[in-house]
C-alpha cells in the first residue's frame, strides 16, 4: 500500500439539487399546512394534483425507465379503487386500512398480467394491456354486490370512519394525498439511487446494452411492473375514497387515468423525474384556464401532447434541464476521487 | 339449431371484425406502427359516410364510393404530414402521437355531432334475410358484410404478393434502408400503405353504420377487437387475420348466448387464451 490511497466515493447531488431540495422542501412545508391556508375547494385540487403527479410518476417509471410503454394502467386504478369498496363494504376492513391492501390485492394481481402481457413486443404490449383494463371493466361490471354495471357508494357509516367531523374528514384525506404522493417520489428517488437505479437507466438508454453488460432486463421489468401496479392502485383506492362513489366506466377510465397521465408525462419531460411533477403543473393550468371549453379543452390536450412529443420530445423540463444542467433531486452519479497524503 | 344460428351470426360478425384488423395488420406489416387512432377513424368514416347520405339521400352503401377515396386521402396525408415524423427506433412518438390523435378525433366528433347515437338506414336490405333450411336464415347483410371482408383480404393477399405496389411494401417492411437504395421513396410507401388502411377503414365504418348504433366514444373498443383478431391470426398473416376476427365474432356471439354481460367479455377472454397457449398466434408468419 502506497502513503497516497486515492478514495473514490459517487456523489450524487450537485449545486442545483441542493437548492432544488431546498426549495422542494419549503414547498411541501407550505403544502401540509394547506389546510390552514386553503379552502375546501382548493384542498380537493390539490389532492387531485397530487394523485396525478404520483399516476405519472409511475407511469413515467414503467415507460420512461423500464421501456413497458403500458395505456393500460387504468386497470390499476380500478383494481384498487374496486378492491378498497370491497374490502369496506362487504368485509369490513377500516378504509384508511384497506388503502394498502388494496394496493397489494392490486400487485398479486398484476403477476399473472405481467407474465401473459409480456409475451406481446412493443406496441402489441401496450394495446394488450388495454384489453386486460377492459377484462377487468367488464368483469367488475358483473359484481353485483358492488352494484354491478351502476356502481355504488360508500354507506355514511364507512365514510363516517374515516374521521368524525366533515372537516377533519377532509383534512385527513388531504394529507394521505400529500403523503402518498411523496412516498411514491421518494421510493422512485430511492430505487434510481439503488443499484437497480442504474439498471434501469441503463436500460432507458440502451436495452441491448444494458442486457450485454449484465443487466437482467426481463426481471427488472416485472419487478418494476408489479411495484407500479402497487403503487397506481393505492392512488386509485384513494381517488375514489374521495369521491366516495364507484362505477366501473370512472374507475376503469381510460380518458381520466391512462390518456391524461401520459400526456403529462410527455409534455414535462418523460425519462426524468421532473417531468411528470412540471407535466401535472401545466395541465392543471390548461384545465382550468381551458374548463369553460368542454371537448374542445381535451382537442387543445391532445395536439399539445403531439406537438411536445415532435418538437421537443424530452419534454419541458427536459428543455430547462439540457440549457441550464437544473436538477430538482440528487440523482446524478459523479465520481469523486479524493487524494489523501 | 339454435346454437348453430349463435355460432353463424357470430361468423359473419367476424367477416366485420377481420376488415377492423386488416387495415391495422397492413400498416404495422409494412412500417411498423400500431395505429391507436384506428378505431376513432373507423368511427369517423361512419360520420363522413352519415353527412353524405344525410346531404345527397343517397344509400350508404353507394356512399362508399365517396367515403373510400376521401378516408384513402385523409390517410395519405396524415402519413406524410405527421406520421412519418414519428418512425424510428423508439416506440413512443407513433404510440404518443395516434394517441393524441384518437383524443383529437373522439372530442372533435363529440363537438360536431354530440354524444347522441346515430345509425345509417340502408333501407329493405337491412331486414332481407335467405333461408337455408333447418329453420336457419341468414341476413343479407351481414352476408354482404362477409363477401366484403373475404373480397378485401383477398385483395390485399393478390396486391402483397402479385403487384409491384406489394412488392414495395414487402421491401420496406423488410428492409428500409435498402429499399430506399433501390430508388423507393419510403415516405411516399409509407403514405399509400396508411391511405389503403383507411380505404379499408372507410369499407369497415359504413358496414359498422349500417349494422348499428354508433356514437363518438366507441373507437376505442373497435380497435380492441381489430387487434386481438390479429393477435390470433398470427402477425403478418392475411387469412390468419381472418380467422381471428372469426374466433372474437363466435366467442362474443357464444358469450352473448349465455349471459348478455358476457358478450364482449368472452371476446376478450378467448384473445387472452390464445394468447397463453399460442403467443405467436394461430398461422403466424413473421416475427413482429
Amino acid at each position: 500500500m502506497s502513503a497516497i490511497e486515492p478514495v473514490i466515493h459517487v456523489e450524487h447531488s450537485n449545486r442545483a439539487s441542493r437548492i432544488g431540495l431546498a426549495i422542494v422542501s419549503c414547498a411541501l412545508i407550505a403544502l401540509a399546512a394547506a389546510p390552514w391556508w386553503a379552502d375546501r375547494a382548493n384542498l380537493r385540487l390539490l389532492s387531485e394534483i397530487y394523485a396525478y403527479v404520483a399516476l405519472a410518476s409511475l407511469w413515467n417509471l414503467l415507460a420512461g425507465y423500464a421501456g413497458l410503454v403500458s395505456v393500460g394502467q387504468h386497470a390499476y386504478v380500478g383494481l384498487g379503487a374496486y378492491g378498497l369498496f370491497a374490502l369496506a363494504m362487504l368485509a369490513g376492513v377500516h378504509p384508511l386500512v384497506a388503502i394498502p391492501i388494496a394496493g397489494f390485492a392490486a400487485a398479486v394481481v398484476s403477476v399473472p398480467v405481467a407474465l401473459l402481457m409480456f409475451r406481446l413486443r412493443g406496441h402489441y404490449f401496450a394495446i394488450g394491456t388495454w384489453v386486460m383494463a377492459e377484462v377487468f371493466r367488464l368483469s367488475a361490471a358483473q359484481l353485483s354486490a358492488l352494484g354491478g354495471g351502476s356502481g355504488t357508494s360508500l354507506p355514511t357509516a364507512i365514510v363516517l370512519s374515516v374521521a368524525g367531523s366533515r372537516e377533519m374528514r377532509e383534512f385527513t384525506l388531504y394529507w394521505i394525498a400529500l403523503a402518498l404522493a411523496v412516498a411514491v417520489l421518494a421510493a422512485i428517488v430511492m430505487l434510481l439511487r439503488s443499484r437497480y437505479g442504474l439498471a434501469l437507466t441503463a436500460i432507458r438508454d440502451n436495452e441491448l446494452g444494458a442486457r450485454s453488460n449484465g443487466v437482467d432486463v426481463v426481471r427488472v421489468k416485472y419487478l418494476v411492473y408489479v411495484a407500479v401496479a402497487f403503487g397506481t392502485a393505492m392512488v386509485g383506492a384513494l381517488v375514489f375514497l374521495q369521491k366516495i362513489r364507484i362505477s366501473p366506466d370512472t374507475a376503469f377510465s381510460v380518458n381520466d387515468w391512462t390518456a391524461y397521465v401520459i400526456f403529462i408525462t410527455v409534455i414535462g419531460g418523460i425519462g426524468r423525474i421532473e417531468g411528470p411533477i412540471v407535466g401535472t403543473i401545466v395541465f392543471f393550468l390548461l384545465r382550468q384556464t381551458l374548463a369553460d371549453l368542454g371537448a374542445i379543452y381535451l382537442l387543445i390536450l391532445g395536439a399539445v401532447a403531439i406537438v411536445v412529443m415532435l418538437k421537443a420530445p424530452k419534454g419541458l423540463w427536459g428543455l430547462i434541464a439540457d440549457r441550464y444542467g437544473w436538477q430538482l433531486f440528487p440523482l446524478e452519479r459523479r465520481l469523486v476521487i479524493e487524494k489523501r497524503p | 339449431m339454435e346454437w348453430v344460428n349463435t355460432i353463424v351470426q357470430g361468423v359473419l360478425l367476424g367477416g366485420l371484425y377481420a376488415m377492423f384488423a386488416a387495415g391495422l395488420s397492413l400498416i404495422f406489416g409494412v412500417m411498423r406502427l400500431v395505429n391507436i387512432a384506428h378505431g376513432d377513424l373507423i368511427v369517423l368514416a361512419a360520420y363522413i359516410a352519415l353527412v353524405i347520405v344525410e346531404t345527397l339521400g343517397i344509400n350508404p352503401l353507394t356512399s362508399l364510393l365517396i367515403v373510400v377515396p376521401v378516408m384513402a386521402a385523409i390517410g395519405y396525408v396524415l402519413q406524410r404530414a405527421l406520421l412519418n415524423r414519428t418512425l424510428g427506433d423508439d416506440l413512443l412518438p407513433p404510440l404518443l402521437v395516434t394517441f393524441g390523435l384518437s383524443v383529437i378525433i373522439q372530442n372533435a366528433l363529440l363537438q360536431w355531432f354530440s354524444a347522441d347515437s346515430r345509425k345509417l338506414n340502408a333501407g329493405n336490405i337491412e331486414i332481407a334475410s335467405i333461408h337455408i333450411g333447418g329453420g336457419l336464415a341468414v341476413g343479407v347483410l351481414p352476408l354482404i358484410q362477409f363477401a366484403l371482408a373475404v373480397a378485401v383480404i383477398a385483395g390485399l393477399q393478390w396486391l402483397f404478393y402479385r403487384t409491384a405496389l406489394g412488392r414495395a411494401f414487402r421491401a420496406t417492411s423488410d428492409d428500409q434502408p435498402v429499399a430506399q437504395l433501390m430508388g423507393l421513396n419510403n415516405s411516399h410507401v409509407f403514405a399509400l400503405a396508411m391511405a389503403l388502411s383507411l380505404a379499408i377503414v372507410a369499407v369497415a365504418g359504413v358496414l359498422l353504420a349500417v349494422r348499428a348504433n354508433f356514437d363518438p366514444s366507441i373507437g376505442p373498443a373497435r380497435l380492441i377487437f381489430g387487434f386481438e383478431a390479429v393477435i390470433i391470426g398470427g402477425l403478418g398473416s392475411m387469412w390468419g387475420t381472418l380467422a381471428g376476427g372469426v374466433i372474437i365474432g363466435v366467442a362474443q356471439a357464444i358469450g352473448a348466448k349465455i349471459d348478455p354481460g358476457w358478450n364482449l367479455l368472452a371476446g376478450h377472454i378467448a384473445f387472452l387464451i390464445v394468447l397463453a397457449l399460442k403467443p405467436e398466434g394461430l398461422f403466424p408468419k413473421v416475427q413482429g
